[in-house]
């Protein structure tokens, strides 16, 4: 560039150089180009330090230095059980902190919640082999996820065969949301790549009845599909075979998610081009040849990220099944409030419960955003 | 053409059996789609008469006719004890579609100035903005619902102590209290008033525009309209010694009396469900703003436009192709999350449905009641974004 040492003589009719700019770079300069650039900002600048500190210290403060984290000595020493009055101000963590047990486990066999622990541990295997382990392993880690897992964990969880059975009503809390949860991804994954090629099928009848059961499902609220599963599938099924609450709720939840995991897929369908499709009839494929060869498995990568992110919409919506009575996180939190030993803690405990949930989806996303941007290499040019 | 699909469809018929032709496959395949689900529907259907005749419940609704015997905590058209269950059932609707008409107003508010702050230069601003949306779109609406709930009821103030916002409006752990307004016999002349001034804005509107287009001369017609629409209203209020009368809430004994009263279930239920979907409707704006192409920013400004113009005439006509759809979807999530008022005692629908089911125990006919009811809603919303989406949708030659 110029050699800035060099200075241009003073000519005839040239006005005098101007001052040097002021700092264009440091904090000052940065300062004064993002906070105060113009009267609007410097007020919307004052404006949010306001709010800033009308809200950060209060809320830190209830949430440490106020709070109450260790029990009193007549707790420990086994004289009586805490109860809310240990707690003068801010957030009462002992209600956390004496009920966490139930919160995770719900009412699960203390001696055999291992087996919860466990099958978690398995799942979490499962998940990271598809997602993030090395592809070589990918199809193994398919086949354990989607059909090992399953069985092992089931069995693990309900007992039989060898280990004690703990019928589902004694599931709950944060486990249960766990199994929810899993049970819809496993499941809805299948059914919603059959809804999706059934959309997009030239087979009229196949087509229409996937359009319907998919609109129809969107068009509805998940709790009403919850309500529906519950109430309605006892009536449908001969009075010999009924099941239970669980199964019931389980069967709505995966008939929601399959809908909108059919939506997601077939953007993923939509976006392979067609040249795709017509290579691999010109091989000599079949349908199922080519779509599970050639088109799946291209269709599928390019919607993982909007398939965690259904996840985590779902993930949320477990919350839901409290309102038919399953005794999720959600409702084990709220099962506490009633203990008379617990009166007016419920800040504290859907503080608590927000920040479960926060920790979780907000992961989630940020994994999400994670695989969109490896998954996005080869696409974008 | 002809020759080559006539020498095909003969191929075809020499060398391919016909239990490989596609054609005839797709149709087999097809007719065992049919014949299992025609099954599946019989079995259910015949389950279903059965269990409902062992149970000894009759299907029909002649039961909206009979008094509800429940009564219900809010409702715009009045209902008490007596009231038909039909007619409770309908209230329940209605808080329904009110519930979702504020939450999808103030949402969008919400979130377009959240999802503008986000692009906000001012660094603590969109900080702030980004905050905001990651924290509130990760945690359950239920949660959020649950939350303000309780937090209304527990730090609110109870209605001795309600505060007093200039002896207008007191907030207290029975809900927002506002004044009401009545009008009186010459309110009829301030709504003409209004009406003439809308109508004459829209017609200088229109005036203005043809003039421009005719000879490029504009007409500040965005201020003359906005002060007719104010200003003639304002004018015969004033004219006629102002005809609406307030009437403010007052405390007498044990609750307020008089006013308009937002309760605690609503107003959880407005909170929290504005506060949710806005992260979203922001994120929506946001992406919709910046897919619009920086390159129409810059020729806009090349042409000399100035930037709220450009703002105006620019970005947000191309932004909005993006932003409907998506927010059309929004739109529909928030009716169909409404259903979630029943978790915090705000009559809606669902609860209305849940409780009129335990009363009459009529399951069948009281979901089909409430699913036609969400399928006609989600479907008359979407019509009408698609109408809407088409009248802005770009027009490529």
């Amino acid at each position: 560039m110029t050699d800035e040492t060099v200075s241009v003589p003073p000519s005839e009719g040239r006005k005098p150089d101007l001052p040097p700019p002021m700092s264009v770079s440091g904090p000052w300069a940065w300062m004064r180009e993002n906070l105060f650039s113009s009267p609007l900002n410097i007020a919307l600048t004052i404006l949010s330090l306001l709010l800033l500190y009308l809200i950060i210290p209060p809320l830190v403060a209830w949430a440490t230095t106020l709070a109450t984290w260790v029990f009193p000595t007549e707790v420990i020493v086994g004289d009586r059980s805490p109860r809310s009055s240990d707690c003068p101000d801010g957030a009462c963590w002992l209600f956390v902190r004496a009920r966490i047990g139930q919160f995770l486990f719900g009412f699960y066999p203390e001696p055999e919640r291992w087996r919860v622990i466990l099958s978690f541990v398995l799942g979490a295997i499962g998940i990271y082999g598809l997602l993030g382990g090395p592809a070589r392993f990918r199809k193994y880690a398919a086949i354990f996820f989607f059909v090992v897992f399953p069985i092992v964990s089931f069995w693990l969880l309900r007992g039989g065969l060898g280990l004690m059975s703990v019928p589902t009503e004694q599931w709950g809390g944060f486990m249960l949301t766990l199994v929810i949860a899993l049970v819809g991804i496993v499941l809805s994954l299948p059914f919603g790549i059959l809804l999706a090629l059934g959309r997009r099928s030239n087979l009229p009848v196949v087509h229409l009845l996937c359009v319907i059961f998919i609109e129809f499902v969107r068009g509805v609220p998940l709790i009403t599909v919850i309500f529906m599963a519950n109430i309605m599938l006892p009536l449908f099924l001969p009075p010999d075979m009924q099941v239970n609450v669980l199964l019931r709720v389980l069967v709505g939840t995966t008939a929601f998610v399959s809908a909108y995991m059919a939506e997601v897929i077939r953007g993923g369908l939509q976006a392979i081009p067609k040249g795709q499709f017509e290579g691999a009839m010109a091989l000599g494929l079949g349908y199922w040849g080519v779509m599970r060869l050639v088109i799946l498995p291209q269709a599928l990568r390019i919607s993982i990220p909007s398939i965690v992110n259904t996840f985590i919409g779902f993930f949320k919506d477990t919350t839901l099944v409290s309102m038919v009575g399953l005794y999720d996180f959600l409702n084990m939190v709220k099962t506490g409030f009633k203990d008379a030993n617990w009166v007016g803690v419920e800040i504290t405990g859907f503080a608590f419960c927000a920040a479960v949930y926060w920790v979780c989806c907000f992961s989630m996303s940020r994994y999400s955003m994670h695989l969109e941007r490896k998954l996005h290499t080869g696409h974008k040019r | 053409m002809a020759e080559i699909s006539a020498g095909r469809s003969r191929g075809r018929r020499t060398s391919i059996a016909w239990w490989r032709d596609e054609r005839t496959r797709g149709i087999i395949w097809q007719i065992v789609v049919v014949a299992v689900l025609c099954l599946g529907v019989w079995f259910i259907i015949a389950n279903m008469v059965d269990n409902l005749r062992r149970l000894g419940i009759p299907l029909g609704f002649d039961f909206l006719n009979a008094p509800a015997g429940f009564a219900i905590s809010f409702s715009i058209i009045p209902t008490d004890l007596n009231s038909s269950i039909g007619r409770v059932i309908l209230a329940g609707m209605i808080n329904t579609l009110l519930a979702s008409a504020i939450c999808i107003a103030l949402a969008t508010i919400l979130g377009v100035i959240v999802g503008i702050c986000r692009l906000s230069k001012n660094y603590l601003i969109s900080r702030l903005a980004t905050a905001y949306v990651e924290t509130l779109r990760n945690i359950p609406l239920l949660v959020q619902l649950l939350f303000w709930y309780v937090a209304i009821l527990q730090l609110f103030p109870n209605v001795r102590q309600a505060i007093n916002v200039f002896d207008l409006m007191f907030m207290s752990n029975r809900g927002v209290n506002i004044p009401r307004p009545i009008p009186e016999e010459d309110f009829g002349i301030v709504l003409v008033a209004l009406a003439v001034g809308i109508a004459l804005a829209i017609g200088i509107a229109s005036w203005a525009h043809r003039r421009q287009m005719a000879t490029g001369q504009q007409f500040p017609k965005g201020r003359v309209g906005l002060g007719l629409i104010v200003g003639l209203p304002l004018i015969a209020s004033l004219a006629l010694g102002n005809p609406v009368s307030w009437q403010v809430p007052e405390l007498t004994g044990f609750n307020f009396q008089g006013g308009l009263v937002l309760q605690p279930e609503l107003t959880a239920l407005v909170l929290g469900m504005t506060a949710y979907t806005a992260s979203f409707i922001a994120e929506i704006v946001r992406g919709g703003i910046l897919a619009v192409s920086h390159g129409q920013t810059e020729a806009a400004y090349a042409l000399g436009l100035k930037p709220g113009t450009t703002l105006r005439l620019v970005i947000i006509p191309q932004s909005l192709r993006i932003i409907v759809p998506p927010m059309t979807s929004q739109y529909l999530n928030i009716v169909k999350n409404t259903t979630l008022a029943g978790a915090i005692a705000y009559p809606d629908l669902f609860s209305i449905v849940g409780t009129s089911l335990n009363q009459t125990g009529r399951p069948v006919e009281n979901i089909a009641i409430m699913m036609v009811f969400f399928l006609v809603i989600s479907i008359l919303i979407s019509l009408f974004m698609n109408w809407y989406n088409r009248r802005i949708a770009l027009v490529e030659r």
